[in-house]
């Protein structure tokens, strides 16, 4: 695809300092392309190799417990309603009620007009995961699809964070970026990004949906990780779990790298969210441990960290239990919700 | 009144020139009878170095040649023996002591072993190679490769061999992309040299096929020891002295030589002496659609 | 705490039920040998695991007489078939045992649990595996209608990887219909040994398999006895040459593995990450005691600086210790000789003037150990970028164009493996065909497969194992005669001209 006349994208802090100050789709596309490809054998490989860390004992502690804390309790149906939000809510904040010792999660993830309800249960828990509350994060811009107008996507964020939003979770307009119009996909994580401004001046976090498993390949993934992080993106996020594959380790060990080159680059750190499929324990821990390896243990914090799960606390709970009695537990120790 | 002859001068040929020995050594070349039929090149320890230098600097572009290329240059081989069968009909029958047909036979066999030898160039390495079906998400290929430089004693009987024992040891090197320094039948030497001359008038280029006539036992030493000689083909070295090419193997081995032990007679064709001087280069590739 | 340190998880040898010595394996049996016994210790503790048998000139006359028979009598006249399901047996008797295996090579070896877990066991298993299949079909190995076995092998084994290179030996051997009387490494013995009882739970037939213990003597009294067929070597290169030596005129057939200085290439378009495990794996993978290791890291200069970065940030994450743990990714160097010599070299590299960088890492206060090193401001010319180190040291150097890569990759007298990284296909497989040795991993590094034939040019030694190849090596061919005529050859008697020569 040709660019005769070189369209001025919307400035984006990033972009400017990387690419200059009269960013043109033109030399957004240079950057992309310019990016040297990704092995995909090796790159699994590498990925299947991290996952044979055994983690035993006070490391399998800290894992279990981190796990939690760094994650986003999720519910994301047609048929969520305040009660079951109420619910999880109440989860979040006591996973495990038997055990009062087991870290809060660090946020709950809904549907914009579920933000209400969770802020409501929340009251006073609300707050900085980083300091042991627990946040809102609400999906926006007419997710899964993102098939909406510009203008519907931002009128979609900015009424989750009027309604007491801290997080946005974006989907990125995957047509668009597999047809070559990266500068479209820029200026609308860019517009939202800026939707998310509170009106004290101050943003809610935007995490960035790349649905990955609709990019495909590799090459495709790390373009789009950059994309995301030029235009703003707090956090990079694999996939809104409606399509399959959601998150996978070798995806995200691809972004982690994207993550760590971008801080190598400026200094700057952004955050990783793998979302969805992630249901064990154990595969769990594979993702810390790639974390750990890749970008620094110092990544596994609230504000750098987190997955996004719906029944992987239970099973954490599971072990957890495990560890804490040595005996192993069963599904009717746990709550459903 | 019969017509004054012009006899011809026998020289080496080394790297597509025809030179006389640095040494300015010669020797006598007779009929099994002991007429006197040529002064022959002596060649010394130093051609044989140079000739290794000029087989080197040949080998890459040589290898790197089509293998339908480098077959189309062996088959014109055959063509130009051919043509100039009459030559080395009588060369044999001088200088072996052999009836016409009897050197006519030995010159049909080395034209139909060219042909032969020929054909394989672009064939060979689908036989000695493959694709491997290893475990694993790659591309992996096994595909023969030229050894690289090619030491060889040629067939030192005396009647038999003086042309095909010198075709049926350096065709097989050379059809893979080897070079080769090769010693010809001491004592019949002529059609030898007459063989590099259609060789420099054919397509072959220079420094692939060197040709030392003199003394194996003196030459061989220094081919075998050579640090730039990838593999040596001791197939005349029988005859050296006796049990003398084991030395050689024993000096070929400092660096890992590949040798080929002596033969009786000429070596009949087969794959066999081809693969004997390639090697098996295996390469990996990984595989995704992602 | 820091979670990167992971807690201990140290795999249990409770599973290992080891004697406390070891005879040699003659005739199915285990016997006494006749020189001075040795203990094997842990390379990591330096603790004694088992004394083992020394095999003299005597016990290695029994070993091959032995073989002998059983090659007389047995072997060679069962059917392919059969030699098949023994070789089938073993493999899965090589599965089921895998953890025990596992461990013991670990401990006698020094190397990671992890490596020998999933790389050397599963690998000894697919071996057995993929010749176990041959046996019967040997015709079709394009050696002719009907390839002769060539009697008895004599194998002797280096220590980098045991059972492995036993498997590499010994599968195509027996598939082949050959006898084989084979010597570990004296610092490595344990796994064949376990091997051997692997075979006396086979109900292989007695002097099918013969391992003799001991040291070079032993070796080299194998090597040259009179009753041996065929050769077969793997180690390194001035052993492989007073081989060829003792072989030569002999007519035995003679296969080699040895050196090498292998050349991982990374071109500037290269998948820099993947590159970068690549070098890693290349190198220090089993303490880099790999004859086919990509010792010299050659970079295109542009991204010189960027990817030395990024590896040295890459070897901060490895964790070197305790092999047993099922998370260390450097193990122990296997003898106190070779550090000595892993050592040496490396001084030699910093006296030359180049650079020398290993992470922070903390070195066990017994046993022997090397950090992982890289060198950079290496030039061709240099010791470390020529000689073979044979452990985990990286000599960086640089280059311009693709033609200056090939230069200096082919730049030495070893040709067994190199490494090409780069995005661009038809370079990657133009310079395939340009590069002098016998493996080329392309945007992969260190991947052995069965299938696949493995072996070098040049004074990296000379014959295939794996694959179809690898059967060649134990095989007579029956012929092919091409349909011209022409004056009939025949091999000269070797053996005797040998003798007409005896000093």
């Amino acid at each position: 695809m040709t660019i005769d006349h070189p369209v001025a994208l919307a400035p984006a802090d990033r972009a400017v300092r990387l690419l200059g100050g009269d960013l043109t789709e033109k030399a957004l596309r240079l950057h992309l392309d310019g990016l040297t490809g990704v092995d995909a054998v090796g790159l699994e490989a590498r990925a299947a190799n991290l996952a044979t860390r055994s983690i035993k004992t006070s490391s399998k502690a800290w894992a279990l417990d981190t796990i939690i804390s760094t994650c986003d309790l999720t519910t994301l149906e047609g048929a969520d309603t305040p009660g079951k939000v109420r619910s999880l809510v109440a989860k979040a904040v006591m996973p495990d009620p038997s055990d009062p010792s087991c870290p809060r999660v660090a946020a709950v993830c809904v549907y914009g007009d579920m933000v209400p309800y969770a802020v409501e249960a929340l009251g006073a828990l609300h707050g900085d995961p980083d300091h042991g509350l627990v946040s809102v994060a609400a999906v926006a811009t007419a997710f899964p699809s993102g098939r909406a107008s510009l203008d519907i996507k931002i009128a979609d964020t900015r009424e989750a964070v009027a309604a007491g939003a801290d997080e946005i979770d974006m989907v990125i307009d995957r047509g668009a970026f597999l047809s070559g119009r990266y500068g479209l996909v820029f200026d609308q994580i860019v517009a939202v990004k800026e939707a998310c401004r509170r009106v004290d001046g101050s943003f809610a976090h935007l995490k960035v949906i790349l649905e990955t498993g609709e990019l495909q390949t590799y090459d495709n993934v790390r373009r789009a990780s950059w994309l995301a992080i030029l235009a703003g993106a707090d956090f990079i996020k694999t996939s809104t779990g409606k399509v399959s594959p959601a998150a996978t380790l070798p995806v995200t060990l691809l972004m982690l790298e994207v993550i760590r080159d971008w801080n190598r680059l400026t200094g700057e750190r952004i955050g990783m969210k793998p979302a969805g499929g992630i249901r064990s324990s154990k595969d769990a821990v594979r993702y810390l441990v790639t974390v750990a390896e890749t970008v620094g243990e110092e990544w596994l914090v609230p504000h750098l960290w987190r997955f996004g799960a719906s029944s992987l606390v239970n099973d954490v709970l599971l072990q957890r239990q495990k560890m804490t009695t040595g005996h192993y537990s069963g599904p009717d120790y746990v709550t459903v919700d | 009144m019969s017509r004054l002859s012009v006899p011809k001068t026998y020289k080496l040929a080394i790297g597509g020139a025809f030179p006389r020995s640095e040494s300015g050594r010669t020797y006598v070349v007779t009929s099994p009878a002991g007429e006197f039929l040529a002064n022959a090149s002596l060649a010394s320890r130093k051609d044989a170095r140079d000739a290794v230098v000029a087989a080197r600097s040949a080998q890459a572009k040589w290898a790197g040649a089509t293998a339908y290329n480098r077959g189309q240059v062996l088959y014109r081989i055959a063509e130009l023996l051919e043509g100039r069968r009459a030559q080395f009909v009588d060369e044999i029958v001088q200088s072996e002591g052999v009836t016409a047909a009897v050197a006519g036979a030995q010159v049909d066999a080395t034209i139909d072993l060219w042909v032969w030898y020929a054909g394989w160039a672009d064939k060979y390495a689908q036989v000695a190679g493959n694709g491997n079906p290893v475990s694993g998400p790659y591309f992996n290929l096994s595909v023969p490769d030229a050894t690289g430089v090619v030491a060889a004693i040629a067939p030192q009987d005396r009647t038999g061999v003086s042309l095909l024992g010198l075709a049926a040891v350096v065709a097989p090197i050379v059809l893979s992309g080897n070079t080769v320094v090769v010693v010809a039948n001491e004592a019949a030497p002529l059609s030898a040299i007459s063989l590099a001359e259609v060789l420099a008038t054919s397509d072959v280029p220079g420094g692939v096929v060197n040709v030392l006539t003199g003394s194996p036992a003196e030459l061989a030493p220094w081919l075998a020891s050579h640090a730039d000689v990838n593999a040596l083909d001791l197939a005349g070295a029988g005859s050296i002295a006796d049990g003398a090419w084991v030395d050689l193997q024993i000096t070929a081995a400092e660096t890992l030589k590949r040798v080929l032990p002596p033969v009786e007679g000429a070596p009949a064709p087969s794959l066999e002496r081809i693969t004997a001087f390639v090697e098996t280069k295996t390469v990996w590739h990984t595989k995704a659609m992602l | 705490m820091s979670f990167l340190e992971y807690a201990p998880a140290p795999e249990s040898t409770a599973i290992l039920n080891l004697r406390d010595s070891y005879g040699l394996f003659i005739d199915g049996e285990f016997v006494d040998g006749h020189g001075a016994a040795f203990a094997t210790i842990s390379p990591s503790t330096e603790k004694r695991i088992a004394e083992v048998a020394c095999a003299d000139a005597s016990d290695v006359d029994r070993a091959v007489a032995a073989a002998r028979r059983a090659y007389d009598r047995t072997w060679s006249r069962m059917s392919g078939a059969d030699r098949g399901k023994y070789l089938f047996r073993i493999a899965r008797l090589i599965q089921e045992r895998a953890r025990e295996l596992a461990v013991a090579e670990s401990l006698d070896n020094g190397k990671p649990i992890k490596e020998t877990r999933d790389v050397d066991i599963p690998l000894v298993a697919a071996w057995f595996f993929y010749y176990a299949g041959w046996a019967d079909k040997l015709e079709y190995a394009g050696l002719g209608s009907s390839p002769r076995a060539l009697g008895v092998a004599a194998q002797v084994i280096p220590w980098n990887f045991p059972l492995l290179m036993l498997a590499w030996k010994i599968a195509p051997a027996l598939a082949a219909g050959n006898t084989v009387v084979l010597k570990p490494a004296e610092t490595t013995p344990l796994t064949a040994l376990l091997f051997a009882e692997i075979c006396q739970q086979a109900d292989l037939p007695a002097g099918v398999v013969n391992i003799i213990t001991g040291a070079g003597e032993t070796g080299r009294a194998l090597v040259s006895h009179d009753d041996v067929n065929k050769v077969a070597f793997t180690g390194s290169t001035p052993v492989g040459r007073e081989i060829a030596r003792a072989v030569a005129g002999t007519g035995k057939k003679l296969t080699l593995e040895l050196g090498g200085k292998g050349a991982n290439i990374v071109f500037d378009d290269a998948a820099m990450d993947q590159a970068v495990e690549g070098i890693v794996s290349g190198i220090f993978f089993n303490q880099g005691h790999v004859c086919c290791a990509g010792s010299r890291l050659l970079v295109q200069e542009n991204v010189h600086d960027e990817l030395v970065d990024r590896l040295k940030t890459r070897l901060s994450t490895l964790r070197l210790g305790d092999p047993l743990d099922k998370n260390t990714d450097i193990g122990a160097i296997n003898s106190r000789e070779q550090l000595d010599r892993i050592r040496a070299l490396s001084d030699i590299g910093e006296q030359e003037g180049a650079e020398r960088w290993s992470p922070a890492c903390e070195i066990p206060s017994n046993g022997f150990w090397f950090a992982p090193t890289i060198f950079t401001n290496v030039s061709t010319s240099h010791r470390i970028a020529r000689d073979e180190i044979f452990g985990p040291v990286l000599s960086v150097l640089t280059f311009r164009t693709p033609e200056e890569a090939v230069a200096k990759a082919n730049n030495t007298p070893y040709g067994l493996s190199a490494g090409i990284w780069t995005e661009k296909a038809s370079r990657m497989l133009a310079l395939a065909d340009r590069l002098r040795a016998g493996v080329v991993w392309a945007n992969t590094f260190n991947k052995f497969d069965p299938a696949s034939p493995f072996g070098g040019y040049k004074e990296s030694g000379y014959g295939r194992e794996g694959g179809r190849h690898g059967l060649a090596a134990y095989l007579e061919a029956s012929g092919w005669q091409a349909p011209i005529e022409s004056s009939p050859a025949s091999p000269r008697s070797g053996r005797k001209a040998r003798k007409a020569v005896a000093k």
